[in-house]
């Protein structure tokens, strides 16, 4: 049984290999995608309705024991968020013919696709932290093929800078996973988590720490490392900025919940004094970059700042309250990031343009457009009764007990502001004047994949009763890494 | 020995970095394969260098090798020579998509 924790990363793999060999049959590939997509997010509801019911579940793979092979470990918060990616993958992958010209299909974009989904699946589940390593260089090369699909000037200049800044971060990964060997000789989380106790030298593994933190920091995009994000995410097409803003960024702040809970928690002060500030910084200049400009597909790329500040801001007051409130956001701004992601590409072929001065009174052609946007940027913004309220309720309530009161005010000014940033497409392209000699198009097949995300985002938030004993258990647990460890190490 | 390969490291890291500050694209790639070489060099001295015995399971001897290093490199190794070669083909598109091969002009505006 216990290979099931496998099977998220190893189904598209297999995929991504399959649809290689015929990429010019594209109603097949078309059809088989959607298949294998939906398969595999069947296999990890089974996965997650498993472990939410019987405790995790942990491959030793090659039957080596637990320190000594590479362990995959499906607890309750990895396989959450692998659910979460495949719910976001197969929507993409609906999204995707109606998006990407015949010509981008055919060059292998459904293999990239996969291998990036392989490799997401795999950074949340391994169990080893320079097997995350691997899985970061896997989704990252898959990232690499997509950004440049198509081959357009802009796309590869901001493909350049992305590729260096992943390359130095990755490097530096290597090097701080070197540090770690060095200092307690190994490299299963678990065992580093249990040998950091008895290590003499506790400076050292600050130092580790520091220089973990910056690596994932430049993966998720958190102030002042985010200069490279906003560009890079918005010039490829819509359903790959889908990709990469719902799923890329969160894996690294997937790594820093990870590590931050399990393995560096001796100089809480220290850390996580420094996570308040950076998450601060990151909710305002995330949300001035926003304002600040006026192609929707920015706009919606720079809000990604700010949302991974408030997923940083519950880890920096580690308590019950935040972890729990970070987790949901994280939960929540990858269906809701996904989604308007989708809802700019639509609107971007819908209007010609992308550029706000170039068009205004949508709303008359697409009415239905617009009222999805109205209702995405308030489930962004946090408004109640939909899902980013709740998180956000969670997270102020966590910031409020570790008397954190300067992050709480940044919190709720910044989400004004996200609020005003969404709603500002909508005023200035949907209001307006109606534009008499504009030509509508049919945007029919790329509604439905973004109707479906958003509808999981708002149950996300009316169904919070039913969703949030979960997500309670999962910080209890993160809060806890003693379970973790003997899960891992006896079993 | 240690001591010498770290400080071999730290001189790589530091040309690497140079290197990588530079404009030119090929300058750039040659700074991040420096970078590569100084973070291997690193892992493997981390791993402590010592003339052991190859890590077998042979009765009668005790002075192993670490293995673990060695197979942490040769991934990373396999992974950054596959980056470097897709690097090499993207610098030479850009450069020849953009007319120029330096950072600096590469800016470009906004909404394009």
């Amino acid at each position: 049984m216990s290979n099931l924790a496998v099977l998220p990363i190893i189904i598209p793999l297999i995929a991504g290999i399959i649809l290689a060999f015929f990429p010019k049959w594209l109603t097949l590939v078309r059809i088989l995608s959607k298949i294998f997509i939906i398969g595999n997010l069947a296999v990890v509801s089974f996965a997650a309705w498993l472990v939410f019911n019987q405790g995790s579940i942990i491959l030793e793979t090659g039957d080596w024991a637990a320190p000594y092979g590479i362990i995959i470990v499906a607890d309750q918060l990895s396989i959450l968020l692998v659910l979460t990616t495949n719910v976001v993958a197969a929507a993409c992958a609906f999204y995707a013919p109606h998006s990407l010209s015949d010509r981008k299909e055919k060059y292998y974009f459904y293999t990239f696709f996969f291998m990036l989904i392989s490799g997401v699946s795999g950074a949340f589940l391994t169990g080893d932290i320079f097997n995350m390593f691997v899985f970061f260089e896997v989704l990252l090369m898959a990232s690499y093929g997509l950004i440049v699909l198509g081959g357009d000037k802009v796309q590869l200049r901001e493909s350049m800078k992305y590729v260096f800044i992943n390359l130095f971060s990755s490097m530096l990964f290597v090097t701080a996973v070197g540090f770690l060997y060095g200092a307690v000789g190994t490299v299963n989380m678990a065992q580093i988590a249990q040998r950091v106790q008895e290590v003499d030298q506790q400076g050292i593994l600050t130092t580790v720490g520091i220089l973990l933190f910056f690596v994932f920091a430049v993966k998720a995009a958190l102030f002042p490392l985010y200069y490279w994000m906003p560009k890079s995410y918005a010039v490829p097409n819509p359903v790959i900025s889908a990709l990469f803003g719902a799923l890329l960024t969160k894996v690294g702040i997937y790594a820093i919940i990870r590590i931050f809970s399990l393995i560096f928690v001796h100089k809480i002060e220290l850390t996580h004094e420094a996570f308040i500030w950076i998450s601060g910084l990151s909710m305002i200049f995330g949300v001035l970059g926003a304002l600040s400009t006026n192609n929707i597909k920015l706009i919606i790329a720079y809000n990604i700042i700010p949302a991974i500040g408030f997923i940083l801001m519950g880890i920096a007051v580690f308590n019950q309250d935040g972890v729990s409130g970070s987790i949901y956001y994280l939960i929540h701004d990858m269906l809701i990031k996904a989604s308007l992601f989708l809802l700019a590409g639509t609107i971007a072929y819908a209007a010609g343009s992308s550029d706000l001065r170039k068009f205004s009174g949508l709303i008359h052609y697409y009415p239905f457009l617009g009222w999805m946007l109205f209702v995405s940027g308030f489930v962004l913004a946090g408004i109640p009764p939909f899902s980013g309220f709740i998180g956000k309720v969670l997270l102020l309530r966590g910031a409020l007990a570790a008397e954190e009161i300067a992050i709480v005010i940044i919190a709720l000014l910044s989400s004004l502001l996200i609020l005003y940033s969404i709603m500002k497409i909508f005023i200035r392209g949907f209001w307006g004047e109606k534009d008499e000699s504009f030509q509508p198009k049919s945007i029919k097949g790329r509604t439905v994949p973004v109707v479906v995300l958003l509808a999981l985002s708002v149950f996300l938030g009316i169904g919070a009763e039913f969703i949030y004993p979960s997500i309670e258990s999962i910080s209890k647990y993160l809060l806890n890494p003693a379970e973790y460890i003997n899960a891992v190490m006896e079993g | 020995m240690e001591f010498i390969i770290s400080i071999l490291a730290g001189v790589l890291f530091a040309t690497a970095i140079y290197n990588l500050l530079q404009k030119q694209f090929l300058r750039l790639v040659i700074g991040s394969v420096l970078l590569s070489h100084g973070a291997h060099l690193f892992l493997l001295t981390m791993g402590e260098l010592k003339r052991g015995n190859p890590p077998i399971l042979t009765e009668g001897v005790s002075d192993y090798a670490d293995p673990l290093p060695q197979a942490l490199i040769l991934t990373s190794i396999v992974i950054s020579f596959g980056i470097t070669s897709l690097l090499l083909v993207l610098a030479y598109r850009t450069a020849e998509e953009n007319n120029t091969d330096n950072m600096e002009q590469l800016r470009g505006n906004e909404n394009e």
